[in-house]
């Protein structure tokens, strides 16, 4: 069994896979991240990435219809699943955790 | 800008579509975004982003492509090691002939590699053991260069003060010798040393009370555990006084726990101190007399090679004797005392290592032949699992995971056979011990052997799946599954059984070539112990005299012995009948030639000596009571008249010591070291001025019953000398004891070669066993057509017999060169003879024959009804 541990990049894809819900394949998770993050990334990261979170089950995929902007070819469509979804939740509680318990004075 | 063909060529084609298409659509979104340039420099980096092993088309996973939950690695193997658990529970027989034999191989192999560590880590208990030697002297004398151990007295302390740098402690000790150890009215005879006070640093004894300094005290005495048990049993030993040889009062300072088997000193059972045996300080300085054994430890920067250099001649200058100025002193290594112990011509020539070599060939040998049974049964199954393995390709599988699957069904097998041999050797162990004179242990507790006997199993498995997995893999699909040849079945071809055949007459050869070995040894043992000795074993026992009372009282002994009617003859000698324990090498006579020396072994006898062991006498005559002037004369045996080269020897003049000794008679040979070895050369005398007493020889009465003269002999010995228990030895048990290391060898290779041909008739009985399954349509024909039964079980054993037959070719130089070597090592050997090979040839032949027959004659005597019914 690999680890269920989320990596940066793999959070931030399944993030995207997120907001672009129902409309989640490669290209349109490498432009959301693009466009939200303002860093250029490469496809072939975003699939391999969008594979090993399908391999821990944090998404799921299916065939979705042609398009004619992608000429009649058609698209894997990403879903968060609910383990996803979870994974997702608990980063962001264990962080805003840790922002709790930064003491007031450090900033200061 | 199509980029497409690389893609379709890299890519799973499911992933093509998707992938392009994505290149395709963010190249337009930037072509409006930053300029045609731009995207497609982009556009070239994310196809360049897509090369990684994980989207990679001979990347097996292809999970996300159907709705199967993709299962995990350990639950691939979980159904592999089932459907492997299947098969070997479907086909009873075969997987019973593999695990049978599998388990008895690795049995073989275990307990020899058992052995094999034992060998190589003797004396590893000794902490310093990589820099320990024993000081050797090669001497050059007439009949080749001779090694000894036995060194004179003064040499310890000449080493230690003239090289300090180098040595860090020098020793000099006895042989280890029994005496009898006495503490108020317990008395046992125990073997020890008398050693010098550094012995205990020396052999880093692990002392359990006291220190290793205790032998300083020069009236002090150092106990093994067990002894100290025997002598003291719960009770303190410390400071308690004991007396050893009837002779030396001295008090124990030290308990030691007691040295292993495996140790060249494991017999030393006390230490005392070597100057207890100097009653004038003088005999200390005494380089005449050599017989002490001096041991070593270097420094640790210093090399045994550079101070065998450095100490080479030592000997030489000191000792006053001429005859040492043919002498060299050298080193010999503690790590190989024990499997590097012979000298030849002063060289070192191996010794046991060889038979370390021998058992291990033997052992890989015979786990080869249980694995090579494996895949000769895995491969000759081929036709039923051709299409199991088409089917398995034709859905789907891959042929690494068929791999997978029948590498797993080897190492179940394997694994099954591993867990049955670790009870194998558990079981047989003591009884292994017994025959090999061990005290082999298993170790249960120690990581490394776990770690070993994996990997063992680990490789076994690869060895015997290796080929069966290959083979079976690689069948394809569509021939298979269609099938060719007239019977409409997968025809695997004409030359698939080449490769089986091949191993089957590896596997007889080595068994051939076993047994060709272990009926040389065995001759070559009997042959030697059909030697003429001589002498006249029967009723001969010797007693050894270790305490002062009975060399003073000779003839009075003799005459009450004598009296008690139950002994017919008495003598007394310096050594036992089996062995030569003093030699002299400054013999001078006329004609000798002035530069060489030679080696002679001498022997002090009484006048009765010959009559008790019943020697012959050849020319002149014997010792006799008669003549006072017998006792400057020497009998010489016949090996010693070939020495001198004398024609005429009786009354010939031999000059030793300053003295005249006239040549008295000539004496048969008597076989007195090994009986492999040519018959020392040997003079006898009667002048106990040269040598000193050591054996009673007793000849008993022949009319009366061992049992009965027994104990009277021991009442006789009891009064004369109440101190010492009564132990005797036979003459002939003696004798026989010469053979226990030759007898131990062939034992044991009886045993491998018993077990090298069961394991390959167990592989042959499982083989025709399936060719007379496989044929069982053609015999029922046959037989339909008028054949006969044995024109049947021909048919069936030809193929084999013939494969035997060339394994015996093929054997028989083998085993001709190897046992050739062997007997070279023995100066009194057999010839091998043909009918040896004649004999275990028709044996191999007989034996593959009945194994073949029980399947062939079932097969022929099968009614063709119940065959040919179905079709």
């Amino acid at each position: 069994m690999k680890g269920t541990y989320l990596g940066e990049f793999e959070e931030v894809v399944l993030l995207a896979v997120a907001i672009r819900s129902g409309d989640a394949y490669g290209a349109a998770v490498v432009t959301e991240i693009e466009q939200q993050m303002n860093r250029s990334v490469n496809l072939g990261a975003v699939h391999s990435a969008l594979n090993r979170l399908a391999e821990k089950g944090l998404v799921t995929s299916e065939l979705g219809g042609m398009t004619a902007e992608r000429g009649g070819r058609r698209k894997r469509l990403y879903s968060v699943t609910a383990a996803g979804r979870r994974a997702l939740q608990e980063i962001r509680h264990v962080r805003n955790q840790m922002w709790d318990s930064i003491p007031n004075t450090v900033w200061s | 800008m199509k980029i497409t063909p690389l893609l379709r060529w890299l890519f799973h084609p499911d992933l093509v579509e998707e992938l392009e298409s994505d290149l395709d659509e963010l190249f337009q979104q930037r072509v409006k975004l930053m300029g045609l340039r731009k995207a497609r420099w982009r556009y070239l980096k994310d196809a360049l982003s897509l090369v990684r092993p994980s989207l990679l088309k001979w990347k097996p996973v292809v999970y996300q492509y159907n709705n199967y939950p993709q299962p995990t690695n350990t639950t691939m193997i979980r159904n592999y090691v089932k459907i492997a658990w299947r098969n070997l529970v479907r086909n009873k027989s075969y997987s019973a002939i593999n695990i049978v034999g599998l388990s008895v191989g690795m049995t073989v192999a275990m307990l020899i590699g058992l052995w094999v560590y034992d060998e190589l880590s003797f004396n590893s208990y000794h902490q310093n053991h990589d820099r320990i030697a024993q000081v050797l002297e090669n001497e050059t004398l007439e009949n080749g260069v001779q090694t000894f151990s036995s060194l004179p007295m003064p040499l310890s302390q000449e080493l230690r003060t003239k090289y300090p740098n180098d040595f860090k402690y020098v020793v000099a000790s006895t042989a280890g010798f029994e005496q009898i150890i006495a503490y108020q009215d317990k008395k046992f005879t125990k073997t020890g040393n008398y050693a010098e006070a550094e012995f205990p640093d020396l052999m880093t004894l692990k002392m359990i009370k006291g220190t290793r300094s205790g032998l300083k005290d020069p009236n002090s005495v150092l106990l093994s555990e067990s002894v100290a048990k025997a002598l003291f049993g719960d009770a303190d030993p410390l400071q308690k006084a004991v007396k050893i040889g009837n002779k030396y009062t001295v008090q124990v300072t030290g308990v030691y726990e007691d040295l292993p088997h495996n140790s060249a000193f494991t017999d030393v059972t006390f230490v005392a101190p070597i100057d207890l045996l100097f009653e004038n300080k003088e005999d200390r300085n005494n380089w005449r007399s050599s017989s002490f054994d001096i041991f070593t430890q270097l420094n640790p920067n210093s090399r045994f090679d550079d101070v065998s250099v450095k100490i080479k001649d030592l000997f030489r200058k000191n000792a006053e004797d001429e005859n040492r100025t043919r002498s060299a002193l050298f080193l010999h290594p503690m790590n190989q005392w024990h499997l590097y112990s012979t000298f030849e011509n002063g060289v070192n020539a191996g010794g046991r290592i060889q038979f370390v070599w021998l058992f291990s060939i033997i052992g890989v040998f015979v786990l080869l032949l249980a694995c090579i049974n494996f895949m000769n049964l895995s491969t000759a199954r081929s036709q039923k699992r051709a299409k199991e393995v088409g089917i398995r390709k034709a859905i789907g599988s891959q042929r690494g995971q068929l791999i997978g699957q029948f590498f797993s069904e080897s190492f179940l097998v394997v694994a099954l056979s591993f867990g049955l041999s670790l009870a194998f050797v558990w079981f047989i162990l003591p009884y292994f011990n017994e025959v090999a004179d061990k005290q082999l242990v298993m170790h249960w507790t120690d990581a490394r052997f776990w770690i070993f006997s994996i990997g063992f199993s680990l490789f076994t498995g690869i060895v015997a799946g290796s080929y069966p997995a290959l083979y079976l893999s690689s069948f394809q699909p569509i021939k298979v599954l269609k099938g060719h040849g007239p019977s409409l079945r997968f025809n695997i071809g004409r030359f698939a059984s080449i490769p089986r055949k091949v191993l089957v007459v590896m596997q007889f050869t080595v068994s051939v070539t076993l047994i060709i070995g272990t009926i040389i040894v065995f001759r070559q043992i009997q042959f030697a112990k059909n030697r003429p000795i001589g002498y006249s074993r029967e009723g001969l026992i010797n007693i050894t005299m270790n305490t002062p009372e009975i060399q003073g009282n000779y003839d009075a002994v003799r005459n009450e012995l004598l009296a008690t009617g139950v002994v017919a003859d008495m003598g007394e000698s310096s050594s036992p009948i089996t062995g030569i324990w003093s030699s002299a090498n400054n013999l001078d006579w006329r004609g000798k030639d002035p530069n060489r020396a030679a080696s002679f072994g001498t022997i002090l006898v009484t006048p009765d000596f010959g009559k008790v062991v019943g020697w012959k006498i050849k020319e002149g005559r014997e010792f006799s009571r008669q003549f006072t002037s017998d006792s400057s004369t020497f009998l010489l045996n016949e090996a010693a008249v070939k020495l001198t080269g004398l024609k005429n020897p009786v009354g010939e003049i031999i000059k030793w010591h300053g003295k005249n000794w006239k040549v008295l008679g000539v004496v048969k040979d008597m076989v007195m070291t090994s009986p492999f070895e040519p018959v020392t050369p040997t003079v006898f005398m009667i002048d106990s001025k040269e040598r000193g007493f050591n054996i009673i020889h007793i000849k008993l009465n022949p009319t009366v019953s061992v049992r009965e003269a027994l104990p009277k002999l021991e009442a006789v010995f009891k009064k004369i000398n109440p101190a010492a228990p009564f132990e005797y030895r036979f003459a002939d048990q003696e004798y026989t004891k010469k053979f226990a290391a030759e007898e131990r060898i062939g034992t044991l290779a009886s045993i491998f070669a018993i077990l090298a041909i069961f394991i390959s008739c167990l592989g042959l009985f499982g083989l025709s066993s399936f060719m007379a399954e496989q044929r069982i349509k053609e015999i029922g024909v046959r037989k339909v057509l008028g054949a006969t039964v044995p024109n049947i079980v021909s048919l069936l054993s030809r193929d084999f017999l013939l494969l035997v037959f060339i394994a015996f070719l093929v054997a028989s130089p083998v085993a001709w060169y190897t046992m050739d070597k062997f007997l070279q090592a023995y100066k009194y050997r057999i010839a091998i003879e043909w009918w040896v090979f004649a004999l275990t040839g028709a044996l191999a032949i007989g034996i593959a024959l009945l194994t073949v027959s029980f399947q062939s004659i079932k097969a022929a005597l099968m009614n063709p009804v119940t065959s040919l019914r179905s079709e």
